[in-house]
């Protein structure tokens, strides 16, 4: 039996993945000081000058790589909640781990620990969002169905966001309160190797996780008993997306602060390619979502402005119109999409 | 006698002050179709759910196989009861194949991964409910008739020796009721054991090789369909007056109205 006609799979990862590299390579040569593509790859591969060297390795290629690996983790984390909720409108923060993650650089901020150790804005948002991974995984295993569990993640969504909001009343000074507004904008500027080294792991390990559960999510399709009867764990499926997500999401949010709009856009760009199963889905949204964000953050580096671009906000300017485009064109056809 | 392949015994299952299940006692053998019978809230989709694993049971036991269903992984458990639930949300638009394929899940199959057997297994549930020519189509855009042949193919995809089918017949047309019923009876024929959750007395009838009427979650009757759906007892269990009419083609059912006061 054929794999039927709109399934692409195969050729979408490989294509996915150059689409990647090249844009990674693009976002080098792109910037105040274009550099040609012959230089960047020679000076990747040990060659070039000194000012070539520093340019590349300490501010275009952690930049790069820094929006690649949020971009992704957060296709990768909305393509398995749209999959375990069953609905296109579940986007990686839905569960509460985006807020809580973003609280934790908040008070950071707030208590003026970033002042005189600036990793601990990300450490802080590291442990913001473990607390709150901690918490949606103890409660998934608790609830009785999956409305239970978006509703416990909204209620941590809103007492998140009250605190944060707290804080930023009480902002001791306005030089404070302009470091979380501008943090919570959300970017990948000025990111070193050991800023990716500090939530990149953690990102990992919830794409790891993640990928575990993409069999569960393509029986999920068929809804919750059906997949029961399938064989599938539930308990254990909703689990490892609540760990997976808060993981991947919340060290995504702690490299780059809250980027909206990825996360819910990737997966319905790439479900229609892989003829709509969203296991299957799943690493192609990681890599379209890895591509969008670096093409979104060249964007905010190239448009000329008097205060710098933050890419929360292109990445919101590209993605709520495609999600509008979506929308339209899932109402066109008149189907689930 | 052999095992059963599902068993209830004297199951009880408490919801807040209401029992649902009141001790009621099920076995489902190799080559039976069975017509689980009764008015709507007296338990058939809870006795069902039971035996799944979805409904935890107050006392009581549920046998897969003589294991009680909780001892067993869910793919053990899948393995040797398929599944056809009572609601059939599909939330993304698969195609038609895809939605099959996935019966062979407790088996590490589906699309893209299908071994032989699996295939094998596939093919003849496609045949089996005639669907040839719908595989390559969106399944969301089927209509009733074709969608819920294409969720028995998925249950039969899994081979499992017993399948529970919860209304499988519900809201389609009187041929295409016919078509899955059919379809249920040509595979307990085979050696599948049924147990199908039915609202259709007359379906009953004609293509289940057993009732089990409850109400109130307790059995009321069990035992070859024309022998025990007399009007007497249609009338203790839905509070219908019903009436057979029968001519050499078969037999129907007649409902004439609401049973007289006191049967």
């Amino acid at each position: 039996m054929s794999a039927g006609p709109t399934d692409h799979s195969r050729r979408l990862i490989p294509a996915l993945a150059v689409a990647s590299l090249l844009a990674v390579i693009l976002a080098c040569s792109l910037g105040e000081t274009p550099m040609a593509l012959t230089k960047v790859l020679a000076t990747l591969f040990g060659g070039g000058d000194a000012t070539s060297q520093t340019i590349l390795w300490s501010i275009r290629l952690p930049r790069a790589l820094a929006a690649w690996i949020v971009g992704a983790s957060l296709g990768l984390s909305g393509g398995a909640m749209q999959g375990l909720l069953r609905n296109p409108l579940a986007e990686p923060g839905v569960l509460g781990v985006s807020v809580t993650a973003s609280l934790g650089a908040v008070i950071a901020i707030y208590y003026g620990f970033s002042a005189g150790f600036a990793p601990a804005l990300q450490i802080g948002a590291v442990v913001g969002a473990l607390l709150a991974t901690a918490l949606i995984a103890f409660a998934a295993q608790r609830v009785r169905d999956m409305v239970g569990l978006i509703l416990i993640g909204v209620g941590l969504s809103s007492l998140a966001g009250a605190l944060l909001s707290l804080l930023m009343n009480l902002a001791p000074n306005p030089f404070t309160l302009n470091d979380m507004v501008s943090w919570l904008m959300g970017s990948v500027a000025n990111r070193s190797l050991s800023d990716i080294a500090l939530s990149g792991p953690i990102i990992a390990a919830g794409a790891l996780v993640l990928l575990m559960t993409r069999r569960g999510l393509s029986a999920l399709t068929l809804g919750e008993e059906a997949a029961h009867g399938l064989g599938l764990d539930l308990t254990r499926t909703r689990v490892l997306v609540a760990v997976g997500c808060g993981l991947a999401t919340g060290g995504s949010v702690a490299l780059a602060g809250a980027i909206g709009f990825v996360g819910i856009v990737t997966p319905h760009l790439v479900r229609p390619l892989v003829g709509s199963d969203p296991g299957r889905a799943l690493v192609p949204s990681a890599l379209a979502g890895g591509v969008l964000l670096v093409l979104a953050d060249v964007g905010a580096r190239l448009v000329p402005s008097d205060n710098e671009l933050k890419l929360g906000v292109v990445a919101a300017l590209v993605g709520a119109p495609m999600f509008l485009w979506i929308a339209a064109r899932r109402s066109a056809q008149g189907k689930a999409q | 006698m052999t095992a059963p392949l599902l068993s209830l015994q004297k199951a009880v299952v408490q919801r807040g002050q209401k029992e649902v299940l009141k001790g009621l006692s099920l076995d489902l053998y190799a080559g039976e179709l069975i017509g689980l019978l009764g008015p709507n809230g007296s338990g058939k989709t809870t006795a069902a759910r039971c035996l799944l694993g979805l409904v935890p049971l107050t006392s009581g036991s549920a046998l897969i196989g003589g294991d009680p269903v909780a001892s067993l992984s869910a793919t053990t458990r899948a393995r040797r009861v398929a599944y056809l639930p009572q609601s059939r949300p599909v939330a993304w638009p698969i195609a038609v194949h895809e939605a099959i394929a996935l019966g062979r899940f407790a088996y590490g199959g589906q699309t893209g991964r299908l071994s032989a057997l699996d295939q094998a297994a596939v093919n003849e549930a496609v045949e089996a409910c005639n669907l040839e020519d719908l595989l390559d189509r969106d399944i969301t855009t089927l209509s009733g008739g074709e969608a819920a042949r294409v969720h028995v193919a998925r249950a039969l995809a899994a081979k499992a020796p017993a399948l529970i089918a919860d209304e499988p017949t519900a809201a389609l047309d009187p041929l295409h009721q016919w078509t899955i019923m059919q379809v249920l009876a040509r595979q307990a024929a085979s050696g599948s054991g049924i147990l199908t959750v039915v609202h259709d007395v007359t379906l009953a009838v004609q293509f289940c090789t057993r009732v089990v009427v409850i109400k109130d979650g307790q059995c009321l009757a069990s035992g070859p369909p024309a022998e025990v759906l007399t009007p007497d007892l249609l009338a203790k269990a839905y509070g219908i007056d019903a009436r057979w009419t029968c001519d050499a083609d078969g037999s129907a059912l007649v409902v004439h109205g609401p049973a007289a006061q006191g049967t």
